[in-house]
């Protein structure tokens, strides 16, 4: 039903993140080993096509790529984000974003490019306006959780964000009169929020924990036929459904496949499971049904899984035990 | 850890060690399996030395093996320790001393969870909840001055 296509080694310790560009041409990759690896197709084999071996000072936690591919930005213990500009062959590193207290988690880029987010131990997230040149102004600082903030996303069409924290709870931010602010604050799960993924429309968001769950947040706007309040004429999420009793230890990603609608998750029971909603099922009580689970996906913690935008059914992830691998599961669609 | 800094806890109560490991008879032979066990993680642990004291954890009853599980078949690990008063301050570094040692010593097929025993710490859910994530720990880890200290810890005669 699915098969492992290819196993890509040469990060040296844990990989922490991988990322397809918008393209779904290269893949990158980050880790503990402080490089960032690209790697591209040559005939029917992925290859590494560059290592930018000292990326950062201490692990690379996180790559996001610009809408247009040709920037992406990475996210390091060592309190700083880089901004790599890859227009040519050759990789270069054009601005450093510093501010953050320690250890920044996660960096997003808005879907229209010109905004980018950043989060970190230092329980903040920052908004960043991306200028001409590349300059990057901080526009705002929000101390907007209690602890440890581990994700930002943008949604995928508008101008907001969400975020996940150790706090337990996830955040969305809205742009308010030219500063930032949260509109609506997600309770529901147990322990830390590791990951979040909005499906391709941006109707909806899931998160995945350390509580061993995911949840399935439904977008209601003011005035919805379903009654959902929506206190100060925002937009509310709401929880619709609740995938719990699948996962073993803590869910440390999730991706939603714009392609095929798929949910993808990856467990520290070094497992990747795949879901899928019901057809049919009722819009604001779905059901999601466990389609696949690959139960020695790789032999350590799996930490991020990425679907490709535009190869259908290709996934990457990427593990503690130092290794990317390729998973092909267009036959189960 | 100077001298002159205050103790928290003056005077710890030290408990006896346990004695060697029993051999069994096929310890030496190749082609019978052993299993970890209890005992095993325990011998891991136990020589970690208290921040604080001169004295390693086994002697201060901070492990223990009956608290000590492992499942080989299943590849888990589950060590709880108890600090010695519960306000300890130490006992975070503690954990990631455990947890550390644990790191290295076991095959990364063992999932490893190290935990405060229930009820014998005031902030025991926080601490638990810091040595469960690992990205924390990670990135304590990195910490050279951090390191350091958990360093002396687990490697006691290399201490100055």
């Amino acid at each position: 039903m699915a098969t492992s296509l290819q196993t890509l080694t040469g990060h040296k310790d844990r990989v922490w993140n991988v990322s397809w560009n918008p393209q779904g041409t290269v893949l990158a990759s980050c880790g503990s080993d402080r490089s960032i690896r690209l790697w591209g197709k040559e005939g029917s084999m992925w290859v590494n096509k560059t290592v930018l071996s000292e990326a950062h000072s201490r692990t690379v936690r996180f790559i996001a790529w610009s809408p247009t591919g040709k920037r992406f930005a990475s996210a390091s213990f060592d309190a700083t984000v880089n901004i790599w500009n890859c227009k040519t062959s050759d990789i270069e590193c054009t601005a450093a974003l510093e501010g953050h207290e320690n250890e920044v988690k996660c960096v997003a880029w808005s879907a229209s490019g010109s905004l980018l987010a950043t989060c970190s131990r230092d329980k903040s997230v920052w908004v960043w306006e991306v200028g001409e040149d590349e300059e990057y102004e901080c526009v705002s600082v929000m101390p907007s959780h209690t602890q440890d903030v581990k994700r930002v996303l943008f949604h995928p069409n508008e101008d907001i964000f969400a975020s996940a924290s150790y706090d337990n709870t996830v955040k969305l931010y809205k742009e308010d009169s030219d500063d930032w602010s949260v509109f609506c604050t997600l309770n529901g799960h147990e322990s830390t929020v590791w990951g979040l993924a909005f499906d391709g429309e941006g109707q909806r968001l899931a998160s995945c924990s350390d509580d061993r769950t995911v949840k399935i947040w439904q977008k209601y706007l003011p005035g919805n036929s379903e009654g959902v309040p929506t206190p100060n004429n925002d937009p509310v999420w709401k929880c619709v459904c609740t995938l719990s009793g699948y996962h073993n230890r803590t869910i440390y990603d999730i991706s939603w496949c714009p392609l095929t609608g798929a949910l993808a998750t990856s467990c520290g029971d070094d497992a990747i499971r795949i879901f899928k909603e019901q057809p049919g099922s009722d819009k604001n009580a779905p059901t999601f049904d466990l389609m696949l689970t690959i139960p020695q996906a790789h032999s350590e913690d799996v930490n991020s899984v990425c679907w490709n935008p535009s190869m259908l059914g290709l996934l990457a992830s990427a593990s503690d035990d130092g290794t990317i691998k390729l998973w092909d599961f267009s036959k189960i669609f | 850890m100077s001298g002159k800094e205050r103790l928290e806890n003056v005077n710890p109560h030290i408990f006896a060690k346990a004695g060697q490991r029993m051999e069994t008879p096929t310890d030496w032979d190749d082609d019978v399996y052993d299993p970890f066990d209890a005992r095993e993680i325990f011998d891991l642990v136990r020589n970690i030395r208290d921040p604080e004291h001169p004295l390693s954890l086994e002697e201060l009853n901070v492990v223990e093996v009956g608290q000590c599980d492992v499942s080989d078949e299943e590849n888990y690990v589950m060590v709880h320790f108890t600090p010695t008063i519960p306000h300890c301050s130490m006992a975070s570094l503690i954990g990631l001393s455990i947890r550390l040692k644990l790191l290295q010593a076991l095959p990364a097929r063992f999932k490893v969870d190290v935990r405060i025993t229930p009820g014998t710490h005031a902030s025991e859910h926080a601490i638990n909840k810091q040595l469960a994530d690992k990205e924390r720990v990670a990135a304590a880890l990195e910490n050279p001055h951090l390191l350091e200290v958990i360093n002396k810890c687990l490697h006691p005669q290399n201490a100055a």
